[in-house]
């Protein structure tokens, strides 16, 4: 059984803005039965202001399917039209107190049906450019398509730097054989052999003696910079997914860590969590935890 | 009020008599049987009595051909893995598109590996093409893996004359009996089934504990290699408290045979009457003259599975689903699509599995819970008007980039 939020049940059980909206001026078809699911949204919009008046939904799919819909529509009643486009899936997700990654998809479906329906409305064609593939990295559910264009894009050429251009695998790991896969298919087309013991050109300059050196000698103040300079280049990947992180006290091996925007309360803030420790324990080349700041001062009290 | 299980196919309760005879393994007996001394031989005693009731239970002529295994997926990949390397020079398996993924994904990889693999397709009633099959069986084959019993629909294949058309052709034939076993009666030693899997789990034996039958004088190779327990055919200190479970699970199994053939098939009957009956545009999707007596599976044309079983469930009634949604693959069950079930309904296929523990009372609460949960969802649904799918709904639902 999925870990569904009590909203999501509850937007399932009890759907809002169910059935065609009468006199709708707007209408966005996304999906097909053959994907598994279908959404039509009908939209009754003010042609004078541009506020949408009422809003509502056909859904055949999943729970998460209907439960998205539902949501969407609650979401844009009473918005401007173009208020509504610039709701994103993760907001619907986030409305839904979150969705496991493999469900994603449902938000992304509800975001292109509104862009189809305001497209619609006002009298153009909208295009699809989304295509979806099989869901590889289930840490951050990224689907194969995404990771193989992101390596002819990029000419990637390890599992470490597609971790780092699109976090696939970046998480449990278990999904490495599968981007191994990927790899090898796009770098052959391209006339290349994937090496799985290749290592990626490193990011980062200092040496290693440098690093090592931190474990046990290295400057206060340098260390922490260190770590600030590695979470900020971090930042980008989680800002891309409307969440941030910041820095706020590092004692001995322990890092805390203040999570903001949509990474709060996210399902997989913990996984976020583990990828940034990953992440400083590689490039600090020493063993550290990472842990939310609310920790803190249970640390304090204890010592 | 209690909660309705049917669904059996994916794991059945432990049998409380099952339980009491395996407890006294834990605390009391829990000698190593490979031991010299009372603690170890006392069990070594109940391993073999285990044993010789699973031997019954399958028909098989000698009880050194029960093998314990962990599951029924390590007997699979034993089984399959055995015949490759005792046959080097056979380098082909022919298999069946509906197999369990405890085959069908072994084979992918053998495939990636070198192996060359056929798979043997099916009708839209799920059986097989007997001539498909005979064409394909040469000195190139190193085994036949076919399922008695298919998981999602409880289709049957003539396992029995497909092994001995292997026999015939000189080669190893295994099948994947985990839902069949208990539900029909079995005879090995008059068949020519070479090795045979078993899981506990689904005979309410269980869980962690399954059975690889391997006939007498068929070359072998073992997947673990170690100590000398099961005769050296499989290595790993035996889980005694399980084997004593999955004994006594086999003894009633046979005890309750002829049941699961007349009361349990009764009660499915009944459901499927009363569904088939009381909801339109839904039909039966498997081969309903040659099937396990527990199983049953509907398809509810344009409405999603996974809506259907959440529904279920806060009806306090658990069945299961080949809609991909439900496994969190975009692709509906292989069954499904092999057996060219159109997408339109086989994303809305659900599955109700028995088991002796279920009663006629059960059976007509999910009668009567089915059809308001059909309705409320094709009321959502953008495919159905009023009373009927739209006409032509491919085309009166346009995506405008389709």
């Amino acid at each position: 059984m999925w870990d569904y939020s009590e909203t999501v049940q509850d937007h399932f059980y009890n759907p809002r803005n169910a059935g065609a909206v009468e006199e709708a001026n707007a209408t966005g078809d996304v999906g097909s039965l053959s994907c598994g699911d279908a959404l039509r949204l009908t939209l009754k919009v003010n042609a004078d202001t541009d506020v949408i008046e009422d809003a509502g939904f056909q859904t055949f799919g999943c729970g998460s399917a209907i439960a998205s819909s539902s949501a969407l529509t609650e979401m844009i009643k009473g918005m401007t039209v173009d208020e509504a486009l610039t709701v994103s899936n993760q907001e619907i997700a986030d409305y839904l107190d979150g969705l496991p990654p493999e469900k994603m998809h449902c938000s992304v479906m509800g975001r292109e049906a509104l862009q189809a329906a305001v497209a619609n409305y006002r009298g153009e064609v909208w295009s699809d450019d989304h295509e979806e593939g099989a869901l590889i990295c289930k840490c951050f559910a990224i689907d194969a398509v995404h990771i193989e264009e992101t390596i002819r894009a990029n000419n990637l050429t390890t599992v470490e730097e597609v971790a780092n251009y699109t976090k696939a695998g970046g998480g449990c790991a278990s999904c490495h054989e599968g981007i191994e896969e990927i790899l090898t298919m796009v770098m052959e087309e391209a006339g290349e052999t994937f090496d799985p013991e290749a290592v990626a050109p490193p990011e980062v300059t200092t040496t290693p003696e440098t690093l090592v050196a931190g474990t046990s000698g290295m400057a206060i103040m340098k260390r922490i910079k260190r770590i600030e300079t590695i979470i900020e280049s971090i930042r980008p990947q989680l800002q891309a997914d409307r969440g941030d992180i910041e820095l706020v006290e590092v004692m001995g091996d322990t890092i805390y860590v203040n999570m903001t925007g949509a990474c709060s309360g996210c399902q997989m803030a913990a996984q976020t969590l583990g990828g940034v420790q990953q992440r400083l324990i590689e490039d600090l080349g020493e063993f550290v935890k990472v842990v939310p700041a609310t920790e803190l001062p249970k640390a304090m009290a204890g010592a | 009020m209690k909660d309705v299980y049917l669904d059996n196919n994916a794991t059945t309760m432990v049998d409380p008599g099952v339980v009491e005879a395996m407890i006294p393994y834990f605390t009391e007996q829990f000698g190593n049987p490979s031991s010299m001394h009372s603690f170890g031989n006392k069990v070594g005693f109940a391993l073999k009595s285990a044993r010789k009731q699973i031997q019954a239970l399958l028909g098989a002529e000698h009880d050194s051909e029960i093998i314990f295994t962990s599951c029924g997926t390590e007997s699979d990949s034993t089984a399959i893995l055995s015949a490759l390397k005792a046959q080097p020079e056979r380098n082909e398996i022919i298999t069946t598109v509906v197999e369990h993924p405890a085959v069908l994904s072994l084979c992918e990889y053998l495939e990636k590996e070198g192996y060359k693999v056929h798979y043997l397709k099916v009708n839209k009633k799920g059986q097989l093409d007997l001539q498909e099959y005979k064409s394909l069986l040469s000195d190139r084959v190193a085994v036949v893996s076919v399922m008695w019993a298919n998981n999602e629909t409880g289709t049957l294949f003539p396992v029995l004359e497909m092994a001995e058309l292997a026999n015939a052709a000189g080669v190893m034939f295994h099948s994947d009996a985990v839902q069949a076993v208990g539900k029909i009666p079995m005879d090995l030693k008059t068949s020519k089934i070479d090795m045979l899997s078993i899981s506990g789990h689904k005979l309410h034996a269980p869980k962690g504990i399954g059975v690889l039958y391997l006939r007498r004088g068929v070359r072998f190779r073992p997947l673990l290699r170690g100590g000398h327990q099961e005769r050296g055919r499989r290595a790993g200190t035996e889980n005694a408290a399980s084997i004593v479970a999955l004994g006594k699970a086999a003894e009633m199994a046979l005890e309750n045979m002829e049941l699961e053939n007349t009361r349990v098939k009764a009660m499915r009957d009944r459901l499927e009457q009363g569904i088939l009956d009381s909801v339109s545009h839904c039909f039966t999707t498997s081969d309903v003259d040659n099937r396990l007596p527990n199983t049953c599976n509907i398809a509810f044309e344009f409405v999603e599975g996974e809506a259907i079983l959440m529904l279920l469930n806060k009806e306090g009634i658990a069945a299961s689903s080949g809609s991909a949604c439900t496994s969190g693959s975009l692709e509906p069950s292989h069954v499904m699509r092999a057996m060219d079930i159109p997408y339109t309904a086989a994303h809305g296929s659900t599955r109700f599995s028995f088991s002796r523990y279920n009663n006629m009372e059960e059976v007509e609460r999910v009668i009567a819970a089915i059809p308001p949960i059909i309705e409320k969802l094709r009321k959502l649904s953008p495919y159905w008007d009023e009373n009927g799918p739209v006409e032509e709904p491919e085309k009166a639902f346009a995506p405008t980039y389709a």
